[in-house]
């Protein structure tokens, strides 16, 4: 098999038979990964960094582990050999690591993220960095310092974000699967947009150590796949108690694949009503999104599951504030860091350091990220502190009792995973505006919840819609059992963008 | 969302404000972006008003999505990261130090 007869939507338990069986060569996948990049990434423009030699030594070594018969064991061995993206919020050793951001234009980490170190150690092969908004701040990837990322289905409109570069690379057929992170859908959002499977595990589900924090209470690690079979093989891959991060569970990772298969028969499922109300300021699901979800509600009920649209979650609608008090706030704290001083853009020739730390940040950090620092100092600030912060907190605290008293009745939530499809570049400029793209996909984060977007049909102008299943804390094989349930019953997974 | 439509009883941001905030945070900023931020940081607070509406008397905060708490690690010692890789990153070093300006001011 030479490396343009790769097919480019292999899926990871598909290249893991190919390369077992001896059919293909990691080097093989991943040239034609390579080639696929270039021949498409002019236009989707995913990547910021694409490591092509040192991809290619790891499939050489992936190769040698193959033919020796030393690659380890399923599950975490359905990633050897594999080709993978990797968001550029993630810290890998040595190879050039910005987050979206000029602040981190020369930064070369010197350690690896654990859920990088894990991938490397189960084989994977990272072919690059994908683009990002800003320290991971935006839902369009047009927020990133270098340049905007397309949508691989139609070009002139957004992947979504923050996690854009990761979600337009895995549906381009750059890679076989990649990796994203979410605070408040920056997984689900463009996964959705782009027409792949992304899933946010539990809060501490997945190590945070190496990740760029951006609001540590929220942020999660996972993955972008074409299959939901393959976002319980990459999860498998990265979860699990890790001593670097303290926020990480010491829970061990249980098979996330071991209830896959086992349909939909006697599953809860309830769909808030929060979820589908047009609210008081209009703000509600497009009619050819409502269509697309209410579509896929039916065939869940159809194939057995039992549904409750009676359920209520009376404080979701809080989220988005809640979310834009906290985030901030925690980001105000995380990004104190970049001073200029130990790694990183460095202004110098001012009057005195603290003047250079005041340019270094000017020059380095972009519009959002700004805004955001500052919201989050005001909101930390004497005198407001218990308005704004503590207030967020408390009502966080509320929104979480109303999942667990829904989750006492039902083993799934079912809601849509965006408003609309994708926008186009440049449509949406005010910030709320922009920020109301993550209505629905925030109250898990807030909850700490796990939730998968995946394909659930096609609206305006043949756009992807994705489906969001929320499940209960530690519940991530309850939750791929019922999206890949939900997943054979059409084919919406295995249709993919025309691309140049 | 809930009924905060009317961006209504937040005060305006002063240019002072913004002025203040930028400099708690360190980023330094010109009279352009003092008044596009001033405009920006209303509108957003506007939003987040609506926040104040929710009856929270008794109900404790939240602080993180996990149920953890007092987390405890090993007492272990663990090789430190080389300090040749840990300054490769350096903007400015001298020996194996960071080199910045002067913090302390001559009296």
């Amino acid at each position: 098999m030479s490396a343009p007869d790769v097919d480019h939507w292999l899926t990871i338990a598909d290249a893991a038979r190919l390369l077992r069986s001896g059919e293909a060569t990691s080097t093989q996948l991943t040239r034609a990964a390579l080639e696929r990049i270039r021949a498409t990434d002019e236009q989707v423009r995913a990547f910021i960094t694409v490591t092509e030699e040192e991809a290619l030594e790891a499939a050489a070594r992936a190769d040698d582990l193959l033919r020796r018969g030393d690659a380890p064991d399923a599950p975490t061995g359905a990633l050897t050999g594999v080709p993978i993206a990797l968001k550029d919020v993630l810290m890998t050793e040595g190879v050039r690591t910005t987050a979206g951001s000029r602040m981190l234009d020369t930064l070369r980490p010197p350690y690896d993220a654990t859920s990088v170190a894990r991938l490397r150690e189960a084989g994977a092969v990272s072919v690059g960095k994908t683009n990002m908004d800003e320290f991971a701040m935006g839902s369009s990837t047009e927020h990133s310092a270098w340049f905007p990322t397309a949508n691989p289905w139609d070009v002139e409109r957004v992947p979504g974000g923050s996690s854009g570069g990761s979600a337009a690379a895995a549906a381009a057929g750059q890679c076989v699967a990649s990796l994203g992170s979410d605070t408040g859908g920056s997984i689900r959002q463009p996964a959705a947009f782009c027409g792949v499977v992304g899933l946010k595990p539990t809060y501490g589900r997945v190590s945070r150590y190496g990740l760029i924090a951006f609001a540590s209470s929220l942020d999660q690690i996972g993955p972008f796949t074409r299959t939901v079979e393959d976002a319980a093989l990459l999860l498998q891959a990265i979860a699990g108690p890790d001593p670097l991060d303290s926020t990480c569970s010491d829970e061990p990772a249980p098979d996330f694949s071991a209830q896959l298969g086992e349909g939909l028969d006697g599953l809860r499922i309830a769909a808030p009503r929060e979820f589908f109300e047009r609210s008081a300021d209009g703000q509600g699901m497009d009619d050819g999104v409502a269509a697309a979800v209410e579509r896929a509600i039916g065939l869940l009920a159809g194939a057995g599951a039992s549904l409750d649209r009676g359920a209520s979650l009376p404080s979701v609608g809080y989220s988005l504030p809640v979310y834009y008090v906290l985030a901030p706030s925690e980001c105000s704290a995380n990004l104190a860091r970049y001073d200029g001083v130990k790694y990183g853009h460095a202004a110098r020739g001012g009057e005195s350091m603290w003047e250079d730390m005041e340019t270094t940040r000017q020059q380095g950090f972009g519009r959002e990220v700004k805004r955001r620092i500052l919201l989050g100092a005001y909101a930390l600030s004497a005198g407001y502190y218990d308005a704004y912060y503590l207030q967020a907190q408390k009502v966080r605290t509320l929104i979480r009792r109303e999942f667990d008293a829904v989750f006492e009745r039902a083993d799934l939530i079912v809601a849509p995973t965006t408003p609309t499809v994708a926008f186009r570049q440049g449509e949406i400029t005010d910030p709320y505006q922009m920020y109301l793209n993550d209505i629905y996909t925030i109250p898990a984060n807030i909850a700490g919840l796990p939730a998968i977007s995946l394909p659930c049909g096609f609206a305006e102008a043949g756009m992807p819609v994705g489906l969001q299943l929320i499940a209960n804390r530690n519940e991530e094989a309850l939750l791929l059992r019922a999206a890949h349930a939900f997943e054979q019953l059409g084919d919406w997974s295995s249709r993919h963008p025309e691309l140049g | 969302m809930s009924d905060d439509s009317q961006p209504s009883d937040v005060e305006a941001f002063s240019a002072e404000q913004v002025r203040h905030l930028a400099s708690l945070a360190r980023i330094g900023m010109t009279p352009q972006e003092v008044e596009e931020f001033r405009a920006e940081l209303a509108g957003i607070l506007s939003h987040i008003q609506a926040l104040a509406a929710v009856e929270t008397e008794g109900v404790p905060p939240t602080a993180n999505g996990a149920d953890l708490l007092n987390v405890q690690a090993e007492d272990a010692a663990r090789a430190p990261l080389p300090v040749a890789a840990v300054l490769a990153n350096a903007p400015q070093r001298e020996a194996d130090y960071f080199r910045v300006q002067a913090v302390l001011e001559q009296s």
